[in-house]
């Protein structure tokens, strides 16, 4: 078969230092259940390790798993690699559990969205839809 | 909107990735998966530069442990200070197309090399052990002068043999107590194999496996025995690879200093012996084959009408036809209106 054969793409990676990774896992297997592409990458990446992957991987969009309550330091930081290889434009979520003052502040750092605890598989699946639907009839 | 998603651009980003661009190649690697046009508007450039990379396929069974092996392989590879490039190929879901893609996981050791790029492909559906793009992610790779390039297959079963179209040197990665010899003797993968390695040594079966796979198979094939190019010439001594049936522990490092020394060495014997260019024969031919067939496919969507094929399947169901005269049927249509196409 030729013509555009196109799956959205998506990074699953767990910066930091927490060991928790079933809320990623989870998410990882609906998006792969909703038809997507998932690249997951596992434990305790860095930050340029995350911004690395993203880059080789080519991917539509980048969800990071926190639980360590690290994100206001990890995410400035991997904000910052994707930007040194010119991904600054890259959508970014986050799930983990995130104090409602933080989440008005990483969306000033440039995350897209921020997914709570008790947030359905589903709501993630739309949000990347929307997100990266668009982008991909203009590249068509 | 991202600046980068408007309007691809094949031979511009072949120029950028000829220059070194990263991001450039990702994206270049992202049209060729997708059967994109720039895509193919890039290959048709990068094409006449590829051809030098050692290109290594590592198969074998799921959880044979190909991903912790490939990292090692790699680490040890830097170490001998070659750049290489790893493309992993996990499976895609019957179901809903998606895929967990999850290489990249026992590959931490290479996320932060600038000499290494890693890329993990679906296999979309195809069933040859790699996806239908592997090949082309390959020649792109290649063609920017990556010295080396580790293709990982999906956990492969017997029939999956396709790697040795893409690959030069083929890794079997046997894990212990996965059968006895008998299942050795088998037909598939042992066949296709270059270098065939026992992966966990440090497991207490392994020497049992180890015995099955060297009495089957007298470690002695040679050239041509892995359904290589039939006019090798005269068959003499030099002529004959013998299949090293090696030890690993990818968990302990163990091992992998004589794995990569015998990728060198089958390496230096395909050069020596001049068999490196009947394997590029035979690539060339696998590649033209393929896409041959998609080319074909695609006058077929193109050409012939929905309905058509509809009517078709349901004069199948109802056993007014065969499926093979239903499909000749259809391809004499095809080719009929092909030819009234070309002459009005």
């Amino acid at each position: 078969m030729t013509g555009e054969r196109r799956a959205i793409r998506v990074l699953i990676a767990k910066p930091g230092l927490d060991g928790h990774d079933r809320g990623a896992k989870v998410v990882a297997r609906a998006l792969r259940d909703a038809g997507m592409e998932v690249i997951y990458t596992g434990l305790r990446q860095t930050p340029a390790m995350v911004a690395e992957a993203a880059l080789q991987e080519d991917v539509d969009v980048v969800g990071l798993s926190i639980l360590s309550g690290a994100h206001m330091a990890l995410v400035p930081r991997i904000m910052d690699e994707l930007a040194q290889r010119d991904l600054e434009d890259l959508p970014v979520f986050l799930g983990g559990i995130v104090p409602q003052d933080d989440v008005v502040a990483l969306q000033e750092l440039g995350i897209a969205s921020v997914f709570g605890p008790g947030t359905e598989t589903k709501t993630i699946i739309a949000y990347i839809r929307e997100t990266v639907e668009q982008e991909l009839l203009e590249e068509a | 909107m991202r600046r980068r998603r408007r309007r691809p651009d094949g031979a511009a980003l072949a120029e950028r990735a000829l220059g070194g661009s990263r991001g450039a190649l990702a994206r270049l690697l992202t049209l060729v998966e997708n059967g994109h046009p720039e895509g193919q508007v890039a290959l048709s450039r990068l094409f006449p530069r590829s051809g030098q990379a050692h290109i290594v396929g590592f198969t074998g069974a799921t959880g044979a442990g190909k991903s912790t092996l490939v990292n090692q392989v790699a680490c040890e590879l830097r170490d001998r200070d070659l750049s290489l490039a790893v493309v992993a190929v996990d499976p895609s879901s019957p179901f809903s197309g998606g895929a967990v893609l999850g290489d990249r996981l026992r590959m931490r050791d290479l996320a932060e090399d600038p000499a290494i790029f890693i890329r993990s492909m679906a296999s979309r559906g195809h069933p040859g052990g790699v996806a239908q793009a592997t090949r082309d992610v390959v020649t792109v790779l290649d063609a920017l002068g990556t010295p080396v390039i580790l293709v990982e297959t999906v956990g492969a079963g017997q029939a999956q043999v396709e790697v040795a179209q893409i690959a030069h040197t083929v890794v079997l990665v046997e894990a212990p107590g996965m059968g006895d010899d008998v299942q050795a003797l088998k037909a598939g993968l042992l066949e296709i194999a270059d270098i065939i390695v026992i992966n966990k040594a440090d497991r207490p079966e392994a020497k049992q496996t180890l015995r099955a796979i060297r009495s089957a198979h007298l470690e002695g094939l040679r050239f041509g025995d892995a359904g290589g190019p039939a006019d090798l010439g005269e068959e003499t001594q030099k002529d004959r690879w013998t299949v090293p049936v090696l030890e690993t522990s990818a968990l302990e490092g163990r091992g992998i200093v004589e794995l990569v020394d015998a990728m060198g060495a089958h390496r230096e014997a395909l050069k020596a012996q001049g068999i490196w260019r009947g394997l590029r024969e035979r690539h060339a031919r696998a590649q033209l084959a393929a896409w041959l067939q998609q080319h074909l496919q695609a006058l077929i969507d193109t050409h012939l009408a929905a309905e058509d094929l509809e009517m078709a399947v349901q004069s199948i169901v109802r056993r007014d036809a065969d499926p093979a005269s239903a499909a000749q049927a259809l391809v004499d249509r095809l080719v009929e209106t092909l030819i009234a196409r070309d002459s009005g």
